[in-house]
């Protein structure tokens, strides 16, 4: 056990934004968090995270747990000159490790490219190796696919599948994106303020709570499959492949 | 140089000192407001000064330091935005402190003195005590530097990384509150903001690293005190709106500095085109 949320509450301004949430994750694990606007997702995940304070209940941590964090939004003001070398050194001083994440991520040529100049996409896979560069045991994730094009979904897909593989991280994340949902996670919880449903994503389709959210959308999700002679790197140059 | 220069000069450079690298975290996190706030409130701090006997000085820190502290618990609270917090608690203490200094008899204030300052009459112990709050910024801004810059880009990342930010914010406003009691004297309550908030500005278009601009706003503060002192004295000048002036003109010549270089780079810089391909792209569908 990684970490552990039992009877978890969070109260703000008299209203109850979580009741009672138990949570449990594993080592190796993929757990998606789903639910409406509103759910508490991103509140449950800075009181698993520990930056917002508890009503009730508790968070168990196990000892000595790194955690890394890409939050929903980051805005750094144009006023403040910061690299995003210096951004991710900020949290890891030393460098070697987040170079070769960001050369991964295809993004290495971002290292002197002021924070506040990055498109969407850009800083989402500046957070990841931010998040990447203190070898967390646990990866929390807040929409994490936000701003990014479909390659760089399907990008992402695949080196949290490899982050998982290889080095046994555990990644917990709040998602919309069905392919996540269905094809990622081993296990996916349906939040709205409380824990209406989870488990496998097979067992979780079939609940109403899952067809209320993505019901009417998955007979319109339609995969369309065809053939690239070439693809592009986040920096633009065309690689055949 | 006159002794009374002497002083001037060196409470000057002490407090651009200070004021260089808080300054940058004022404009960083959107806090200029902080500043005035202070300064309005310092004023009833000359008034518990005059009443009580106590130290002017000490007087002033304390208003200050409880203003800061005030505020600190107010931001925690959400039902209040931080600024309508700031407007009342300095808003309050300033009228406490006009009321104040009406209802003490034989007491004749020279208010120009606290609103617009006077630094060509700090004593020794005037300068003695900016240089000691300055020693005591520069050891505790180069002690959490890091820290700082982490918790003013994403407090919940800085949190995750180990850094105390509820800890790191209140250090800031306290020293914030230290720093505007000492420059009192120096520009004057109306004036404090300006030595936080304009090196800084002046400094951010040359600088590319965070520690750049906190350097520059100190050489940019430094300069616009000597200047501006040099100036009061040679023209006879109120200092305060001199020095601010100077630091005025500090953030033309490096704005105009950054635009004039961006415009020489954008003239220079060769087109780039996008290459074309050299046969044309194959496209099964329509080949038959």
């Amino acid at each position: 056990m990684l970490l552990e949320a039992h009877g978890l509450c969070v109260t703000r301004g008299g209203e109850a934004l979580l009741r009672e949430v138990d949570l449990v994750v594993h080592a190796r694990e993929i757990v998606t968090i789903i639910g409406p606007n509103g759910a508490g997702k991103s509140t449950l995940l800075a009181a698993l995270l520990g930056l917002i304070p508890l009503s009730g209940g508790r968070v168990t941590r196990r000892a000595g747990l790194v955690m890394g964090h890409v939050p929903q939004r980051l805005r750094v003001d144009a006023v403040l000159p910061l690299t995003v070398a210096r951004f991710i050194a900020l949290s890891a001083p030393d460098a070697a490790a987040p170079m070769a994440i960001l050369e991964r991520l295809g993004c290495d040529h971002l290292l002197h490219r002021p924070m506040h100049a990055l498109s969407g996409g850009e800083m989402q896979r500046v957070l990841l190796t931010r998040a990447l560069s203190r070898n967390p045991d646990l990866l929390v994730l807040d929409e994490p696919a936000q701003g990014l094009d479909l390659t760089g979904e399907e990008q992402l897909h695949a080196f949290m599948d490899e982050l998982r593989r290889d080095k046994g991280m555990a990644i917990l994340l709040v998602s919309h994106n069905l392919h996540f949902v269905m094809a990622g996670a081993n296990r996916v919880i349906c939040l709205n303020r409380h824990v209406c449903c989870s488990g496998s994503p097979t067992a979780v389709r079939a609940t109403p709570e899952f067809q209320l959210l993505f019901g009417d959308k998955i007979p319109a999700v339609g995969f369309y499959q065809h053939h690239h002679d070439h693809c592009h790197t986040p920096r633009g140059v065309v690689r055949e492949v | 140089m006159e002794d009374f220069m002497v002083r001037a000069l060196l409470s000057g450079i002490g407090i651009a000192l200070a004021t260089g690298p808080l300054g940058v975290f004022v404009v960083w996190r959107r806090m200029a407001y902080f500043g005035d706030a202070l300064s309005h409130a310092s004023l009833l701090g000359v008034a518990l000064g005059l009443i009580t006997g106590v130290n002017m000085n000490v007087a002033i820190a304390l208003v200050c330091l409880t203003v800061a502290l005030l505020v600190t618990w107010m931001q925690s609270r959400p039902e209040l935005p931080t600024d309508a917090a700031l407007g009342i608690f300095s808003h309050g203490a300033l009228a406490l402190g006009l009321i104040a200094t009406a209802l003490t008899d034989g007491v004749r204030v020279d208010l120009m003195a606290y609103l617009f300052g006077d630094v060509l009459a700090a004593g020794w112990s005037d300068v003695a005590w900016i240089w000691t709050g300055a020693g005591l910024v520069g050891v505790v801004i180069h002690r959490y530097w890091n820290d700082w810059v982490n918790a003013t880009v994403h407090e919940g990342l800085a949190q995750l990384d180990g850094v105390a930010v509820v800890r790191m914010r209140l250090m800031f406003m306290l020293l914030t509150a230290l720093v505007t009691a000492a420059a009192l004297k120096v520009v004057g309550a109306l004036l404090i903001t300006a030595l936080l908030v304009i090196p800084a500005a002046a400094a951010r278009p040359l600088a590319s690293t965070p520690e750049g601009m906190a350097a520059g706003a100190i050489l940019i503060g430094t300069a616009s005190t000597l200047f501006g002192l040099m100036a009061s004295y040679r023209w006879d000048l109120p200092s305060g709106p001199a020095i601010v002036l100077i630091a005025c003109g500090w953030f033309g010549v490096t704005l105009a500095a950054s635009k004039g270089r961006n415009l020489f780079r954008s003239s220079s810089a060769p087109v780039h085109r996008t290459p074309r391909p050299t046969a044309a792209p194959e496209c099964d569908g329509n080949s038959r």
